[in-house]
Protein backbone atom coordinates (compact mmCIF):
# COMPACT_ATOMS: atom_id res chain seq x y z
CA UNK A 1 0.00 0.00 0.00
CA UNK A 2 1.47 3.46 -1.36
CA UNK A 3 0.87 6.83 0.59
CA UNK A 4 -0.97 7.91 -2.21
CA UNK A 5 -3.66 5.55 -1.83
CA UNK A 6 -4.28 6.88 2.24
CA UNK A 7 -4.50 10.05 1.85
CA UNK A 8 -7.45 10.79 -0.43
CA UNK A 9 -7.80 14.06 -0.78
CA UNK A 10 -12.28 14.57 -1.64
CA UNK A 11 -13.38 17.80 -3.36
CA UNK A 12 -15.05 19.78 -0.77
CA UNK A 13 -18.94 18.97 -0.15
CA UNK A 14 -18.21 15.30 -1.06
CA UNK A 15 -19.18 13.69 1.94
CA UNK A 16 -23.04 14.81 2.64
CA UNK A 17 -24.61 14.34 5.76
CA UNK A 18 -27.66 11.22 4.96
CA UNK A 19 -31.04 10.53 6.46
CA UNK A 20 -31.99 7.19 6.69
CA UNK A 21 -36.00 6.53 6.28
CA UNK A 22 -37.67 3.91 8.52
CA UNK A 23 -40.89 2.42 8.29
CA UNK A 24 -42.54 1.89 11.97
CA UNK A 25 -45.23 -0.14 11.57
CA UNK A 26 -48.44 -0.01 9.78
CA UNK A 27 -48.58 -3.57 12.29
CA UNK A 28 -45.37 -3.25 14.13
CA UNK A 29 -45.78 -4.29 18.21
CA UNK A 30 -44.46 -1.14 19.46
CA UNK A 31 -46.88 1.19 17.19
CA UNK A 32 -50.08 -0.88 19.25
CA UNK A 33 -52.45 -0.94 16.60
CA UNK A 34 -52.41 -0.26 12.77
CA UNK A 35 -50.75 2.73 11.81
CA UNK A 36 -47.74 3.61 10.34
CA UNK A 37 -44.54 6.44 11.19
CA UNK A 38 -42.15 7.33 8.40
CA UNK A 39 -39.53 8.49 10.36
CA UNK A 40 -36.45 9.99 8.81
CA UNK A 41 -33.66 9.33 11.04
CA UNK A 42 -30.15 10.76 11.55
CA UNK A 43 -28.01 8.02 13.30
CA UNK A 44 -30.06 7.55 16.49
CA UNK A 45 -32.33 10.94 16.15
CA UNK A 46 -35.16 11.30 14.48
CA UNK A 47 -35.52 13.92 12.33
CA UNK A 48 -38.65 14.19 10.81
CA UNK A 49 -41.97 11.75 11.56
CA UNK A 50 -44.73 11.71 9.07
CA UNK A 51 -47.46 9.60 10.31
CA UNK A 52 -50.09 7.23 7.85
CA UNK A 53 -53.25 7.02 9.35
CA UNK A 54 -57.06 5.29 8.41
CA UNK A 55 -55.87 1.31 8.09
CA UNK A 56 -59.01 0.64 9.95
CA UNK A 57 -60.83 3.76 9.07
CA UNK A 58 -64.49 1.62 9.21
CA UNK A 59 -66.83 4.69 8.12
CA UNK A 60 -69.02 5.05 11.34
CA UNK A 61 -70.04 8.40 11.06
CA UNK A 62 -71.61 7.27 7.32
CA UNK A 63 -72.87 4.21 8.54
CA UNK A 64 -74.47 6.21 11.36
CA UNK A 65 -76.62 8.20 8.97
CA UNK A 66 -78.64 4.68 8.19
CA UNK A 67 -79.01 3.36 11.76
CA UNK A 68 -81.47 3.93 14.40
CA UNK A 69 -80.55 5.68 17.33
CA UNK A 70 -80.17 2.37 19.88
CA UNK A 71 -77.97 0.27 17.23
CA UNK A 72 -75.06 2.92 16.91
CA UNK A 73 -74.13 2.03 20.39
CA UNK A 74 -72.38 -0.88 19.22
CA UNK A 75 -70.39 1.51 16.64
CA UNK A 76 -69.17 3.32 19.55
CA UNK A 77 -67.77 0.40 21.13
CA UNK A 78 -64.56 0.37 18.51
CA UNK A 79 -63.60 4.02 18.79
CA UNK A 80 -61.73 3.37 22.22
CA UNK A 81 -61.99 -0.10 22.75
CA UNK A 82 -59.28 -0.23 25.53
CA UNK A 83 -62.66 1.61 27.34
CA UNK A 84 -65.67 0.93 25.80
CA UNK A 85 -67.86 1.75 27.91
CA UNK A 86 -67.18 5.49 28.88
CA UNK A 87 -67.68 5.52 24.98
CA UNK A 88 -71.32 3.67 25.36
CA UNK A 89 -72.36 6.30 28.43
CA UNK A 90 -71.36 9.27 26.18
CA UNK A 91 -73.50 8.43 23.22
CA UNK A 92 -76.80 7.59 25.96
CA UNK A 93 -75.80 10.64 27.38
CA UNK A 94 -75.65 12.45 24.06
CA UNK A 95 -78.94 11.05 22.95
CA UNK A 96 -80.73 11.78 26.65
CA UNK A 97 -79.67 15.24 26.51
CA UNK A 98 -81.40 15.49 22.99
CA UNK A 99 -84.36 14.03 24.17
CA UNK A 100 -84.28 15.47 26.90
CA UNK A 101 -84.64 12.50 29.43
CA UNK A 102 -84.05 12.71 33.30
CA UNK A 103 -81.96 9.96 34.55
CA UNK A 104 -82.39 8.94 38.35
CA UNK A 105 -79.48 9.21 40.79
CA UNK A 106 -79.41 5.38 40.56
CA UNK A 107 -79.03 5.11 36.92
CA UNK A 108 -76.38 8.04 37.77
CA UNK A 109 -74.11 6.57 40.02
CA UNK A 110 -73.88 3.34 38.41
CA UNK A 111 -73.27 4.71 35.00
CA UNK A 112 -70.33 6.46 37.23
CA UNK A 113 -68.96 3.26 38.90
CA UNK A 114 -68.80 1.72 35.17
CA UNK A 115 -66.91 4.56 34.07
CA UNK A 116 -64.64 4.77 36.22
CA UNK A 117 -64.17 1.24 35.96
CA UNK A 118 -63.42 1.62 32.09
CA UNK A 119 -61.34 5.05 33.01
CA UNK A 120 -59.28 2.15 35.28
CA UNK A 121 -58.44 -0.36 32.65
CA UNK A 122 -57.37 2.24 30.29
CA UNK A 123 -55.36 3.93 32.10
CA UNK A 124 -53.55 0.67 33.66
CA UNK A 125 -53.10 -0.36 30.44
CA UNK A 126 -51.04 2.84 29.19
CA UNK A 127 -48.96 3.01 32.24
CA UNK A 128 -48.19 -0.92 32.22
CA UNK A 129 -47.38 -0.89 28.27
CA UNK A 130 -45.36 2.49 28.82
CA UNK A 131 -43.34 0.20 31.47
CA UNK A 132 -42.94 -2.23 28.88
CA UNK A 133 -41.69 0.37 26.30
CA UNK A 134 -38.53 1.41 29.09
CA UNK A 135 -38.08 -2.75 29.55
CA UNK A 136 -39.84 -2.97 32.69
CA UNK A 137 -42.45 -6.16 32.32
CA UNK A 138 -43.14 -7.11 35.56
CA UNK A 139 -45.44 -4.00 36.76
CA UNK A 140 -47.43 -4.64 33.08
CA UNK A 141 -48.42 -8.29 34.62
CA UNK A 142 -48.96 -7.00 37.79
CA UNK A 143 -51.82 -5.10 36.75
CA UNK A 144 -52.96 -6.88 33.89
CA UNK A 145 -54.57 -9.46 36.06
CA UNK A 146 -56.79 -7.21 37.42
CA UNK A 147 -58.27 -5.96 34.14
CA UNK A 148 -59.54 -9.48 34.21
CA UNK A 149 -61.59 -8.51 37.64
CA UNK A 150 -62.89 -5.67 35.86
CA UNK A 151 -64.22 -7.60 32.65
CA UNK A 152 -65.76 -10.09 34.55
CA UNK A 153 -67.92 -7.17 36.53
CA UNK A 154 -68.64 -5.54 32.89
CA UNK A 155 -69.55 -9.48 31.61
CA UNK A 156 -71.94 -9.38 34.97
CA UNK A 157 -73.71 -6.22 34.06
CA UNK A 158 -74.10 -6.63 30.10
CA UNK A 159 -72.76 -10.13 29.15
CA UNK A 160 -69.21 -9.36 27.15
CA UNK A 161 -66.06 -7.92 27.60
CA UNK A 162 -64.08 -5.77 25.24
CA UNK A 163 -66.66 -4.63 23.12
CA UNK A 164 -69.69 -4.20 25.64
CA UNK A 165 -72.89 -2.40 24.49
CA UNK A 166 -73.51 -1.54 27.78
CA UNK A 167 -76.56 0.64 28.79
CA UNK A 168 -79.45 1.62 26.75
CA UNK A 169 -81.05 5.23 26.02
CA UNK A 170 -82.68 6.09 29.61
CA UNK A 171 -80.40 3.44 31.42
CA UNK A 172 -78.90 -0.11 31.95
CA UNK A 173 -80.83 -2.99 29.83
CA UNK A 174 -80.93 -4.79 33.07
CA UNK A 175 -79.79 -4.38 36.90
CA UNK A 176 -77.13 -4.90 38.51
CA UNK A 177 -77.22 -8.14 39.98
CA UNK A 178 -75.73 -8.75 43.73
CA UNK A 179 -72.66 -10.44 42.39
CA UNK A 180 -71.68 -7.88 40.49
CA UNK A 181 -71.97 -5.45 43.24
CA UNK A 182 -69.65 -8.32 44.94
CA UNK A 183 -67.61 -8.26 42.12
CA UNK A 184 -67.13 -4.22 42.45
CA UNK A 185 -66.22 -4.81 46.64
CA UNK A 186 -63.37 -7.76 45.02
CA UNK A 187 -61.97 -4.83 42.90
CA UNK A 188 -62.43 -2.42 45.02
CA UNK A 189 -60.77 -4.46 48.01
CA UNK A 190 -57.58 -5.86 45.69
CA UNK A 191 -56.62 -3.63 43.45
CA UNK A 192 -55.39 -0.64 45.47
CA UNK A 193 -52.69 -3.37 46.82
CA UNK A 194 -51.05 -4.12 43.47
CA UNK A 195 -51.18 -0.05 42.25
CA UNK A 196 -49.55 0.35 45.28
CA UNK A 197 -46.78 -2.49 44.24
CA UNK A 198 -47.12 -1.33 40.83
CA UNK A 199 -45.83 2.25 41.65
CA UNK A 200 -43.69 1.12 44.10
CA UNK A 201 -41.55 -0.75 41.49
CA UNK A 202 -42.02 2.25 38.85
CA UNK A 203 -42.39 5.66 40.32
CA UNK A 204 -39.09 6.43 41.82
CA UNK A 205 -37.23 3.60 39.88
CA UNK A 206 -34.25 5.18 38.92
CA UNK A 207 -33.78 3.39 35.09
CA UNK A 208 -37.57 4.04 34.66
CA UNK A 209 -37.45 8.00 35.67
CA UNK A 210 -34.62 8.65 33.70
CA UNK A 211 -35.83 6.77 30.46
CA UNK A 212 -39.08 9.34 30.62
CA UNK A 213 -38.16 12.31 32.18
CA UNK A 214 -37.75 15.00 29.53
CA UNK A 215 -39.25 12.67 26.88
CA UNK A 216 -41.64 14.22 24.24
CA UNK A 217 -42.22 17.05 26.94
CA UNK A 218 -44.81 19.86 25.49
CA UNK A 219 -45.75 22.75 27.17
CA UNK A 220 -49.29 24.13 28.13
CA UNK A 221 -49.32 26.41 25.41
CA UNK A 222 -48.61 24.20 22.60
CA UNK A 223 -50.71 21.49 23.74
CA UNK A 224 -53.83 23.78 24.02
CA UNK A 225 -53.26 24.46 20.46
CA UNK A 226 -52.53 21.02 19.15
CA UNK A 227 -56.15 20.45 20.80
CA UNK A 228 -54.85 18.32 23.74
CA UNK A 229 -57.63 16.84 25.96
CA UNK A 230 -57.62 14.50 29.29
CA UNK A 231 -54.58 12.98 30.92
CA UNK A 232 -52.37 14.34 28.37
CA UNK A 233 -53.14 18.06 28.53
CA UNK A 234 -53.57 18.00 32.46
CA UNK A 235 -49.62 16.50 32.12
CA UNK A 236 -48.78 19.78 30.57
CA UNK A 237 -50.53 21.53 33.59
CA UNK A 238 -53.89 22.49 32.43
CA UNK A 239 -56.25 21.74 34.97
CA UNK A 240 -59.50 20.91 31.89
CA UNK A 241 -61.39 18.12 32.80
CA UNK A 242 -65.00 17.67 31.23
CA UNK A 243 -66.38 15.98 34.33
CA UNK A 244 -65.63 19.40 36.37
CA UNK A 245 -65.95 21.55 33.47
CA UNK A 246 -69.42 20.02 32.71
CA UNK A 247 -70.47 17.90 35.07
CA UNK A 248 -72.81 14.90 33.11
CA UNK A 249 -74.02 12.01 35.14
CA UNK A 250 -74.51 13.61 38.70
CA UNK A 251 -70.37 14.02 38.53
CA UNK A 252 -71.17 17.30 40.44
CA UNK A 253 -72.00 14.86 43.31
CA UNK A 254 -68.58 13.53 43.94
CA UNK A 255 -65.54 14.73 45.50
CA UNK A 256 -62.21 14.21 43.72
CA UNK A 257 -59.16 16.54 42.70
CA UNK A 258 -57.83 16.81 39.26
CA UNK A 259 -54.35 15.65 39.26
CA UNK A 260 -51.80 17.95 37.28
CA UNK A 261 -48.68 17.84 35.64
CA UNK A 262 -46.14 20.51 34.85
CA UNK A 263 -44.08 19.42 31.93
CA UNK A 264 -46.00 17.36 29.99
CA UNK A 265 -43.39 15.06 28.89
CA UNK A 266 -43.67 10.78 29.11
CA UNK A 267 -43.10 10.61 33.06
CA UNK A 268 -45.90 12.92 34.12
CA UNK A 269 -48.19 11.80 32.18
CA UNK A 270 -47.34 8.45 33.90
CA UNK A 271 -47.88 10.38 36.90
CA UNK A 272 -51.02 12.17 35.90
CA UNK A 273 -52.73 8.39 34.87
CA UNK A 274 -51.86 6.61 38.20
CA UNK A 275 -53.03 9.50 40.27
CA UNK A 276 -56.24 9.44 38.22
CA UNK A 277 -57.04 5.89 39.18
CA UNK A 278 -56.42 6.36 42.50
CA UNK A 279 -59.13 9.38 42.37
CA UNK A 280 -61.18 6.78 40.41
CA UNK A 281 -60.98 3.87 42.90
CA UNK A 282 -62.51 6.72 45.17
CA UNK A 283 -64.97 7.93 42.97
CA UNK A 284 -66.40 3.79 42.91
CA UNK A 285 -66.01 3.79 46.80
CA UNK A 286 -68.30 7.22 47.14
CA UNK A 287 -70.31 5.77 44.83
CA UNK A 288 -71.09 2.72 46.21
CA UNK A 289 -72.09 4.24 49.36
CA UNK A 290 -74.35 6.74 47.39
CA UNK A 291 -76.12 3.72 46.12
CA UNK A 292 -76.84 2.13 49.30
CA UNK A 293 -79.70 4.89 50.12
CA UNK A 294 -81.46 4.79 46.91
CA UNK A 295 -84.11 2.07 45.83
CA UNK A 296 -82.59 -0.84 44.53
CA UNK A 297 -85.17 -1.52 41.91
CA UNK A 298 -84.50 1.64 40.12
CA UNK A 299 -81.88 0.74 36.61
CA UNK A 300 -83.53 3.21 34.11
CA UNK A 301 -85.83 5.81 33.18
CA UNK A 302 -89.30 5.54 32.89
CA UNK A 303 -89.39 6.79 29.38
CA UNK A 304 -91.47 4.08 27.82
CA UNK A 305 -91.04 5.90 24.30
CA UNK A 306 -87.41 5.04 24.10
CA UNK A 307 -86.87 2.00 27.03
CA UNK A 308 -87.32 -0.87 25.73
CA UNK A 309 -90.37 -2.68 27.36
CA UNK A 310 -89.96 -6.21 30.11
CA UNK A 311 -90.23 -9.04 27.33
CA UNK A 312 -93.71 -10.43 29.67
CA UNK A 313 -94.81 -7.01 29.04
CA UNK A 314 -94.79 -7.19 25.30
CA UNK A 315 -96.74 -10.29 25.35
CA UNK A 316 -99.44 -9.37 27.52
CA UNK A 317 -100.22 -5.39 27.62
CA UNK A 318 -100.78 -3.53 24.29
CA UNK A 319 -99.01 -0.35 25.37
CA UNK A 320 -95.39 -1.95 25.67
CA UNK A 321 -96.27 -4.11 22.22
CA UNK A 322 -96.49 -0.53 20.45
CA UNK A 323 -93.18 1.12 21.82
CA UNK A 324 -91.88 -2.57 21.76
CA UNK A 325 -92.48 -2.34 18.26
CA UNK A 326 -91.45 1.14 17.31
CA UNK A 327 -88.27 1.08 19.48
CA UNK A 328 -86.91 -2.21 17.35
CA UNK A 329 -88.05 -0.74 14.11
CA UNK A 330 -86.33 2.50 14.83
CA UNK A 331 -89.52 4.48 14.54
CA UNK A 332 -89.17 6.17 18.12
CA UNK A 333 -90.10 9.81 17.48
CA UNK A 334 -86.90 11.76 17.86
CA UNK A 335 -86.69 15.76 18.16
CA UNK A 336 -85.40 17.82 15.74
CA UNK A 337 -81.94 19.32 17.45
CA UNK A 338 -78.46 20.13 17.18
CA UNK A 339 -75.88 19.88 20.22
CA UNK A 340 -72.08 18.90 21.03
CA UNK A 341 -72.17 16.90 24.13
CA UNK A 342 -68.62 15.25 25.33
CA UNK A 343 -67.67 13.13 28.44
CA UNK A 344 -64.58 12.40 29.76
CA UNK A 345 -63.17 9.96 28.05
CA UNK A 346 -60.01 7.96 29.01
CA UNK A 347 -57.69 9.92 26.33
CA UNK A 348 -59.58 13.10 26.59
CA UNK A 349 -62.84 14.82 25.57
CA UNK A 350 -64.86 12.42 23.39
CA UNK A 351 -67.07 14.45 21.76
CA UNK A 352 -70.40 13.51 20.32
CA UNK A 353 -71.89 16.60 17.30
CA UNK A 354 -75.57 15.38 16.74
CA UNK A 355 -77.36 16.58 13.88
CA UNK A 356 -80.92 15.42 13.94
CA UNK A 357 -84.07 16.06 11.48
CA UNK A 358 -86.65 14.67 12.87
CA UNK A 359 -86.01 11.25 11.04
CA UNK A 360 -84.91 8.13 12.29
CA UNK A 361 -81.29 8.19 11.69
CA UNK A 362 -79.04 11.30 12.60
CA UNK A 363 -78.99 13.71 9.83
CA UNK A 364 -75.17 13.80 10.60
CA UNK A 365 -72.89 12.62 13.35
CA UNK A 366 -69.58 13.51 13.88
CA UNK A 367 -66.85 11.74 16.90
CA UNK A 368 -64.56 14.06 18.20
CA UNK A 369 -61.88 11.29 18.83
CA UNK A 370 -58.75 12.75 20.78
CA UNK A 371 -56.51 10.61 20.04
CA UNK A 372 -56.77 11.68 16.32
CA UNK A 373 -56.54 15.42 17.30
CA UNK A 374 -53.34 14.99 19.31
CA UNK A 375 -51.95 12.50 17.26
CA UNK A 376 -51.01 15.15 15.20
CA UNK A 377 -48.37 16.57 17.81
CA UNK A 378 -46.03 13.55 17.42
CA UNK A 379 -43.79 14.95 15.17
CA UNK A 380 -43.12 17.54 17.33
CA UNK A 381 -42.65 15.79 20.46
CA UNK A 382 -40.39 13.52 19.04
CA UNK A 383 -38.05 15.62 17.16
CA UNK A 384 -34.34 15.44 17.97
CA UNK A 385 -35.31 12.49 20.19
CA UNK A 386 -33.95 9.04 20.22
CA UNK A 387 -35.78 5.81 18.35
CA UNK A 388 -36.44 4.55 21.50
CA UNK A 389 -37.97 7.64 22.95
CA UNK A 390 -40.07 7.74 20.41
CA UNK A 391 -41.29 4.42 20.72
CA UNK A 392 -42.41 5.32 25.23
CA UNK A 393 -43.39 8.80 23.40
CA UNK A 394 -45.60 6.76 21.70
CA UNK A 395 -47.07 4.49 24.40
CA UNK A 396 -47.73 7.60 26.46
CA UNK A 397 -49.84 9.35 24.14
CA UNK A 398 -51.86 5.91 24.80
CA UNK A 399 -53.00 6.06 21.05
CA UNK A 400 -55.82 3.56 20.26
CA UNK A 401 -56.13 3.00 16.80
CA UNK A 402 -59.78 2.34 16.27
CA UNK A 403 -60.11 6.24 17.96
CA UNK A 404 -57.42 7.71 15.59
CA UNK A 405 -59.42 6.51 12.87
CA UNK A 406 -63.12 5.94 13.46
CA UNK B 1 -67.38 37.12 36.11
CA UNK B 2 -69.01 35.05 33.81
CA UNK B 3 -69.58 34.83 30.15
CA UNK B 4 -73.27 35.15 28.61
CA UNK B 5 -74.45 34.04 25.60
CA UNK B 6 -75.82 37.40 25.09
CA UNK B 7 -72.99 38.97 26.03
CA UNK B 8 -71.02 37.24 23.25
CA UNK B 9 -73.79 37.85 20.64
CA UNK B 10 -73.29 41.58 21.28
CA UNK B 11 -69.69 42.01 21.00
CA UNK B 12 -69.63 39.99 17.99
CA UNK B 13 -72.68 42.22 16.74
CA UNK B 14 -70.52 45.42 17.75
CA UNK B 15 -67.68 44.24 15.87
CA UNK B 16 -68.84 42.57 12.67
CA UNK B 17 -72.23 44.46 12.23
CA UNK B 18 -74.69 42.29 9.78
CA UNK B 19 -71.81 40.20 8.72
CA UNK B 20 -72.73 37.67 11.23
CA UNK B 21 -75.95 35.95 10.84
CA UNK B 22 -78.51 33.34 12.41
CA UNK B 23 -77.53 33.53 15.86
CA UNK B 24 -79.13 30.62 17.83
CA UNK B 25 -79.18 29.33 20.94
CA UNK B 26 -79.11 25.15 20.85
CA UNK B 27 -78.65 23.65 23.98
CA UNK B 28 -77.26 26.51 25.89
CA UNK B 29 -74.52 27.17 22.96
CA UNK B 30 -74.27 30.11 21.00
CA UNK B 31 -74.31 28.95 17.17
CA UNK B 32 -74.32 31.64 14.49
CA UNK B 33 -73.59 31.86 10.65
CA UNK B 34 -70.59 33.96 9.54
CA UNK B 35 -69.50 34.49 5.75
CA UNK B 36 -66.24 32.47 4.01
CA UNK B 37 -64.43 35.56 3.84
CA UNK B 38 -64.33 36.31 6.97
CA UNK B 39 -64.00 32.75 9.03
CA UNK B 40 -60.60 33.77 10.35
CA UNK B 41 -61.26 37.44 10.92
CA UNK B 42 -64.21 36.14 13.17
CA UNK B 43 -62.11 33.66 15.13
CA UNK B 44 -58.53 35.99 15.29
CA UNK B 45 -61.57 38.43 17.28
CA UNK B 46 -63.07 35.19 19.24
CA UNK B 47 -59.05 34.42 20.23
CA UNK B 48 -57.45 37.56 20.75
CA UNK B 49 -60.16 39.81 22.93
CA UNK B 50 -59.70 39.76 26.49
CA UNK B 51 -62.90 39.01 27.73
CA UNK B 52 -64.04 36.61 24.72
CA UNK B 53 -60.22 34.22 24.73
CA UNK B 54 -61.76 31.48 22.64
CA UNK B 55 -58.51 30.02 22.51
CA UNK B 56 -59.31 26.29 21.82
CA UNK B 57 -60.43 24.74 18.91
CA UNK B 58 -62.79 21.64 19.88
CA UNK B 59 -63.83 20.51 16.82
CA UNK B 60 -64.11 21.12 13.14
CA UNK B 61 -66.22 19.40 10.92
CA UNK B 62 -68.74 19.59 7.74
CA UNK B 63 -72.35 18.77 6.49
CA UNK B 64 -73.81 17.97 3.51
CA UNK B 65 -77.31 20.05 2.96
CA UNK B 66 -77.52 18.86 -0.60
CA UNK B 67 -81.60 21.13 -0.56
CA UNK B 68 -80.00 24.24 0.52
CA UNK B 69 -79.04 26.46 -2.97
CA UNK B 70 -75.04 27.61 -3.60
CA UNK B 71 -74.71 26.55 0.66
CA UNK B 72 -74.67 23.26 0.44
CA UNK B 73 -71.30 22.49 2.52
CA UNK B 74 -71.56 24.23 6.10
CA UNK B 75 -67.79 23.95 7.94
CA UNK B 76 -68.96 23.78 11.79
CA UNK B 77 -66.51 24.88 14.27
CA UNK B 78 -66.75 24.41 17.95
CA UNK B 79 -64.36 26.65 19.40
CA UNK B 80 -63.75 26.87 23.23
CA UNK B 81 -63.02 29.20 26.15
CA UNK B 82 -60.90 27.50 28.88
CA UNK B 83 -61.47 29.84 31.46
CA UNK B 84 -64.97 30.86 31.77
CA UNK B 85 -65.87 27.12 30.55
CA UNK B 86 -68.23 28.23 27.18
CA UNK B 87 -68.31 26.73 24.10
CA UNK B 88 -69.24 28.58 20.56
CA UNK B 89 -70.23 27.27 17.54
CA UNK B 90 -69.47 29.27 14.22
CA UNK B 91 -70.86 27.66 10.85
CA UNK B 92 -69.93 28.70 7.75
CA UNK B 93 -71.72 27.56 4.77
CA UNK B 94 -70.38 27.73 0.94
CA UNK B 95 -71.45 25.96 -2.31
CA UNK B 96 -70.23 22.30 -3.33
CA UNK B 97 -69.29 23.79 -6.48
CA UNK B 98 -66.92 26.50 -4.94
CA UNK B 99 -66.04 25.24 -1.58
CA UNK B 100 -63.50 27.18 -0.38
CA UNK B 101 -62.94 28.45 3.31
CA UNK B 102 -59.55 29.34 4.34
CA UNK B 103 -57.71 27.18 6.87
CA UNK B 104 -57.54 27.69 10.42
CA UNK B 105 -53.80 26.06 10.96
CA UNK B 106 -51.90 29.42 11.56
CA UNK B 107 -54.53 30.09 14.52
CA UNK B 108 -54.90 26.07 15.60
CA UNK B 109 -52.24 23.36 15.26
CA UNK B 110 -55.22 20.80 15.95
CA UNK B 111 -56.72 22.31 12.24
CA UNK B 112 -54.56 20.38 10.58
CA UNK B 113 -55.51 16.99 10.64
CA UNK B 114 -59.38 17.96 11.13
CA UNK B 115 -59.34 19.99 7.72
CA UNK B 116 -57.88 17.53 6.00
CA UNK B 117 -60.35 14.85 7.35
CA UNK B 118 -63.14 17.42 6.08
CA UNK B 119 -61.52 18.14 3.01
CA UNK B 120 -61.35 13.60 2.58
CA UNK B 121 -65.04 13.41 3.40
CA UNK B 122 -66.48 16.15 1.95
CA UNK B 123 -64.24 18.04 -0.25
CA UNK B 124 -63.69 21.21 1.76
CA UNK B 125 -60.86 23.06 0.12
CA UNK B 126 -58.79 24.72 3.04
CA UNK B 127 -57.32 27.62 1.07
CA UNK B 128 -53.82 27.88 2.70
CA UNK B 129 -53.30 24.35 4.00
CA UNK B 130 -49.87 23.29 4.54
CA UNK B 131 -50.70 19.74 3.23
CA UNK B 132 -54.38 19.50 2.21
CA UNK B 133 -54.71 15.60 1.19
CA UNK B 134 -56.65 12.02 1.79
CA UNK B 135 -56.05 11.24 5.37
CA UNK B 136 -58.39 8.49 6.23
CA UNK B 137 -59.27 7.37 2.64
CA UNK B 138 -56.59 6.01 0.16
CA UNK B 139 -55.40 8.93 -1.83
CA UNK B 140 -56.52 7.22 -5.21
CA UNK B 141 -60.19 8.33 -4.18
CA UNK B 142 -61.73 10.57 -6.61
CA UNK B 143 -65.42 11.50 -4.42
CA UNK B 144 -66.03 12.94 -1.17
CA UNK B 145 -67.90 10.12 0.58
CA UNK B 146 -69.52 11.58 3.47
CA UNK B 147 -71.61 13.72 0.80
CA UNK B 148 -75.10 12.93 0.78
CA UNK B 149 -75.32 11.47 -2.99
CA UNK B 150 -73.82 8.45 -1.59
CA UNK B 151 -76.68 6.87 0.12
CA UNK B 152 -75.35 3.45 1.92
CA UNK B 153 -76.78 0.57 0.57
CA UNK B 154 -80.14 -0.15 0.56
CA UNK B 155 -80.34 -3.42 2.88
CA UNK B 156 -84.04 -4.64 0.94
CA UNK B 157 -82.87 -4.48 -2.48
CA UNK B 158 -83.04 -7.55 -4.09
CA UNK B 159 -81.01 -7.08 -7.71
CA UNK B 160 -77.89 -8.01 -6.22
CA UNK B 161 -77.78 -12.24 -6.15
CA UNK B 162 -74.96 -12.19 -2.90
CA UNK B 163 -74.77 -15.73 -1.97
CA UNK B 164 -71.79 -15.16 0.23
CA UNK B 165 -73.11 -12.30 2.64
CA UNK B 166 -76.61 -14.30 2.23
CA UNK B 167 -78.49 -10.99 1.13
Amino acid sequence: MNMEQQHIKLPQGAIEKQTNTLNLGPTHPATHGVFQNILEMDGERVVNTESTVGYIHRAFEKIAERRPYYQITPLTDRLNYCSAPINNMGWHLTVEKLLGIQTPKRVDYLRVIIMELARITDHLICNGVVGVDTGAFTGFLYLMKYRELVYEIYEEVCGSRLTTNIGRIGGFERNFTPAAFQKIEKFLAEYPKALKEFETLMTRNRIFVERTTGVGPISAERAMSYGFTGPNLRAAGVDYDVRVAHPYSSYEDFDFTIPVGTTGDCYDRFLVRNAEMWESLSIIRQAMDKLKDLPEEVYHAEVPAYYLPEKQDVYTKMEALIYHFKIIMGESDILPGELYNAVEGANGELGFYLISDGGRSPYRLHFRRPCFIYYQAYPELVKGAMLSDAIICLSSLNLIAGELDA
Amino acid sequence: MSLTNDYIKQRLVEKFGEALTSFEESFDVLTFTAPAALNLKVMQFLYDDEELQFRFLTDLTAVHYPHLPDAELAVVYHLYNFREKVRLRMKIFVPVAAPQVFTATKLFESANWMERETYDFFGVDFVGHPNLKRILNVDEMTYFPMRKEFPLEDQSRIDKDDEMFGR
